[in-house]
């Protein structure tokens, strides 16, 4: 489009046997009516205005300009944001945190708002962090990555070298083992952010430990794998060899590009499935071993502590699990009617065979839409049509996976595992919706 | 060569690795030089290694040389370690208590290092690794040594005259090295996919809820900087 087509130099121009809309404008501020704002001054309301006799009453309530301020104007040009970002009016769509829950920011967690996520995938800038010793800013070009103990031939990788192996892209969720932790107990936090936030899902492109440790070899005794961080907190862990191989992946991509710094730039260790924790980010060492470590994030954290004092260590599989995220508390209902019930589900394990919704606590359950794509160890939408009556309603979602594996009640959990665990909360989440629409985080006897 | 050879150069070949490799390794299965390394990288030396390799095992594996006794730790700790921890290891605020009276059991569990952690060598690794919270892996040898006997002897684990390297860590006994079960043992929950009347709507009761209590942070506007209650 030319200058000389915008739309008001278009209108300027345009011959009328109507009142010019200049007129009429000057016409409309004459009559004192412009409280304030642009709004009363677009054309289209001036329009509407001017056919209106000066002695009309009130006008009816506003309906949306058919042509706002930005179908009349320019808007800004390409590269006036060179890194694009969010619609101003999603500014409240942010990782938030719950003060009062760690010692510290820097070694702490925020929440990914999945009460706005549309699809399976996280936006990036909204996936949540985990540090152990705060965000470091790694310089790629000085960053290595280590691989040595019981191989054949142990190398130093840097960034480059390792964007040069064969690469994957795989989809994959990573939760902290801790989501929902605070909700042992009893009902604890009116909210979806805060209860069920530290998960995202992203595309994630690098290259396989299959690969890497083809090219290294591995001795004979080799049985474990401590993997580690190049954060302050050196954060490190045992994992078992077979799962390196099995579907472990050194990344470098999400979601199309770099990994963000909050997400381990440049390097990060994707676990499939398994506890968020040994996704070790900023990765930086790999040693093949014999034996556990037993390090601090998997003897005094990460472990779960029974009813009987004893405690569960190496629990990593995130098993099946499924939320309701629209209702939720943050999106209550507007009044009687049909809703697209909506939500995700995911295991550790494996797909999601199916997804179950029930509206009356868990007496009758419905069967839910899977929506593509159904990946492994991925976030999997499920939608399902329901009247609302306007009356109370108990709201859950049950997940089945493709093991089998039902989806728990937070009532069986506690009966076996107590409620000093602290990780590995998969129950079924209830939402109490009431008359007025607003939703509440519940539990059930 | 290892066991694990066979299945990753399987999975090698099946994540289509290129087809150059693969008619490499068909052509000359028994070939002694090697063609299909990437080559990739550099081989690290010795002392990259060694620099590089601070993670220590419960058998010692791992601990530098170097030592630290009771004493010399309570100085260390008072300077680096006591302004969070407290100077008895009770913790200030939220972060984390290392000594005390430590229970694992009950409504609200305190675990300590005393109570809970099983080897003692865990202690030079974290301190090591990931302390002082402020400057990580700023201490020397002696220091994390001497750091990690005063918390032992804190924890009434080992005597005032303890003497902490790598012969003396890996020996001592921490009180819960039993308390864990290091088999993952789920699923320890085993529902069925009931669809119709699978509890007594009677039964059906709110036991707890969210609503009315103030701890939740604004999901809405600026970040909260709610405080505890």
């Amino acid at each position: 489009m030319s200058r000389d087509e915008s739309p008001q130099s278009a209108m300027a121009a345009r011959p009328t046997a109507q009142p010019s809309r200049a007129d009429s404008r000057r016409a409309f501020l004459k009559q004192g009516l412009v409280a304030a704002g642009g709004l009363a001054l677009t054309p289209g309301l001036a329009r509407a205005q001017a056919a209106a006799p000066a002695s009309a009453p009130a006008p009816a309530p506003q309906s949306p300009p058919a042509d706002g301020p930005w179908s009349q104007s320019l808007g800004p040009g390409v590269v006036d944001r060179p890194y694009g970002r969010p619609s101003q009016f999603e500014k409240d769509v942010i990782r938030r945190n719950v003060p009062w829950l760690t010692a510290t920011m820097e070694s702490s967690v925020s929440f990914t708002p999945l009460q706005n996520q549309t699809g399976i995938i996280t936006a990036n800038g909204l996936f949540f962090e985990r540090y152990h010793a705060g965000r470091p800013t790694v310089n790629p070009a000085q960053h290595r990555l280590m691989i040595h103990g019981l191989v054949d031939r142990p190398r130093l990788l840097t960034v480059d070298d390792i964007k040069r192996f064969p690469s994957v892209s795989r989809i994959h969720f990573i939760e902290c083992p801790a989501n929902g932790g605070m909700e042992w107990r009893a009902a604890q936090l009116n909210s979806l952010q805060f209860t069920h936030g530290m998960i995202g899902c992203a595309e994630w492109t690098g290259v396989t430990l299959a690969t890497l440790l083809g090219e290294t070899g591995i001795k004979k005794t080799a049985k474990w794998a401590l993997v580690e961080g190049a954060d302050g907190a050196h954060m490190a862990r045992s994992l078992p060899l077979e799962k390196l191989i099995d579907d472990c992946i050194v990344v470098y991509g999400q979601n199309g590009e770099a990994l963000r710094p909050e997400q381990g730039y440049p390097v990060r260790l994707i676990v499939p499935g398994w506890q968020g924790n040994v996704n070790v980010k900023w990765l930086r060492r790999i040693q093949i071993g014999d034996k556990p470590w037993m390090l601090r994030e998997e003897t005094s954290k990460y472990t779960e502590l029974m009813a009987n004092g004893k405690a569960r260590g190496f629990t990593w599989p995130i098993f099946a699990k499924s939320v309701i995220t629209d209702p939720c508390p943050e999106m209550p209902l507007k009044g009687a009617g049909i809703y697209e019930v909506r939500g995700f589900a995911w295991s550790g394990n494996g797909t999601i065979r199916h997804v179950d919704v029930s509206f009356d606590g868990g007496v009758n359950w419905t069967r839910a839409r899977l929506q593509e794509p159904v990946l492994r160890k991925a976030l999997t939408r499920f939608t399902a049509e329901w009247r609302w009556n306007g009356k109370p309603a108990l709201l859950q979602s049950r997940v089945v996976d493709d093991t089998g594996y039902v989806q728990p009640t937070i009532a069986e959990l506690r009966a076996v595992r107590g409620v000093n665990g602290i990780y590995n909360n998969n129950a079924i989440q209830t939402w109490q919706v009431k008359p007025d629409g607003k939703v509440y985080d519940v539990q059930l006897a | 060569m290892s066991s694990w050879r066979r299945p990753m150069h399987a999975a090698l070949l099946s994540l289509g690795a290129t087809a150059l490799i693969a008619l490499a390794a068909a052509a000359e299965p028994a070939a002694k030089h090697r063609v299909d390394y990437y080559g990739y990288g550099t081989v690290p030396t010795a002392a990259q290694i060694a620099g590089w390799s601070i993670a220590v095992r419960p058998d010692g594996q791992g601990l530098p040389p170097g030592s630290g006794t009771v004493d010399k730790g309570a100085d260390v700790y008072a300077q680096q370690c006591a302004a969070c921890h407290g100077t008895f290891g009770e913790g200030e605020g939220r972060f984390p208590k290392l000594a005390g009276e430590g229970k694992l059991t009950g409504d609200r569990p305190t675990p300590t290092v005393g109570s809970y952690w099983p080897y003692a060598t865990t202690l030079f690794d974290y301190i090591d690794r990931a302390m002082p919270f402020p400057g990580p892996h700023s201490l020397t040898a002696d220091q994390v040594y001497a750091i990690s006997a005063y918390i032992l002897n804190l924890n009434n684990i080992v005597p005032n005259n303890f003497v902490a390297d790598a012969k003396s860590l890996p020996q001592v006994k921490m009180p819960n090295r039993d308390g864990f079960i290091w088999k993952d043992p789920r699923p320890d929950t085993h529902d069925k996919e009931c669809m119709e009347h699978c509890r007594d709507p009677a039964t059906v009761k709110v036991s707890s809820t969210a609503e009315g209590k103030s701890l939740t942070p604004r999901e809405t506007g600026p970040l909260d900087e709610m405080q505890p209650k």
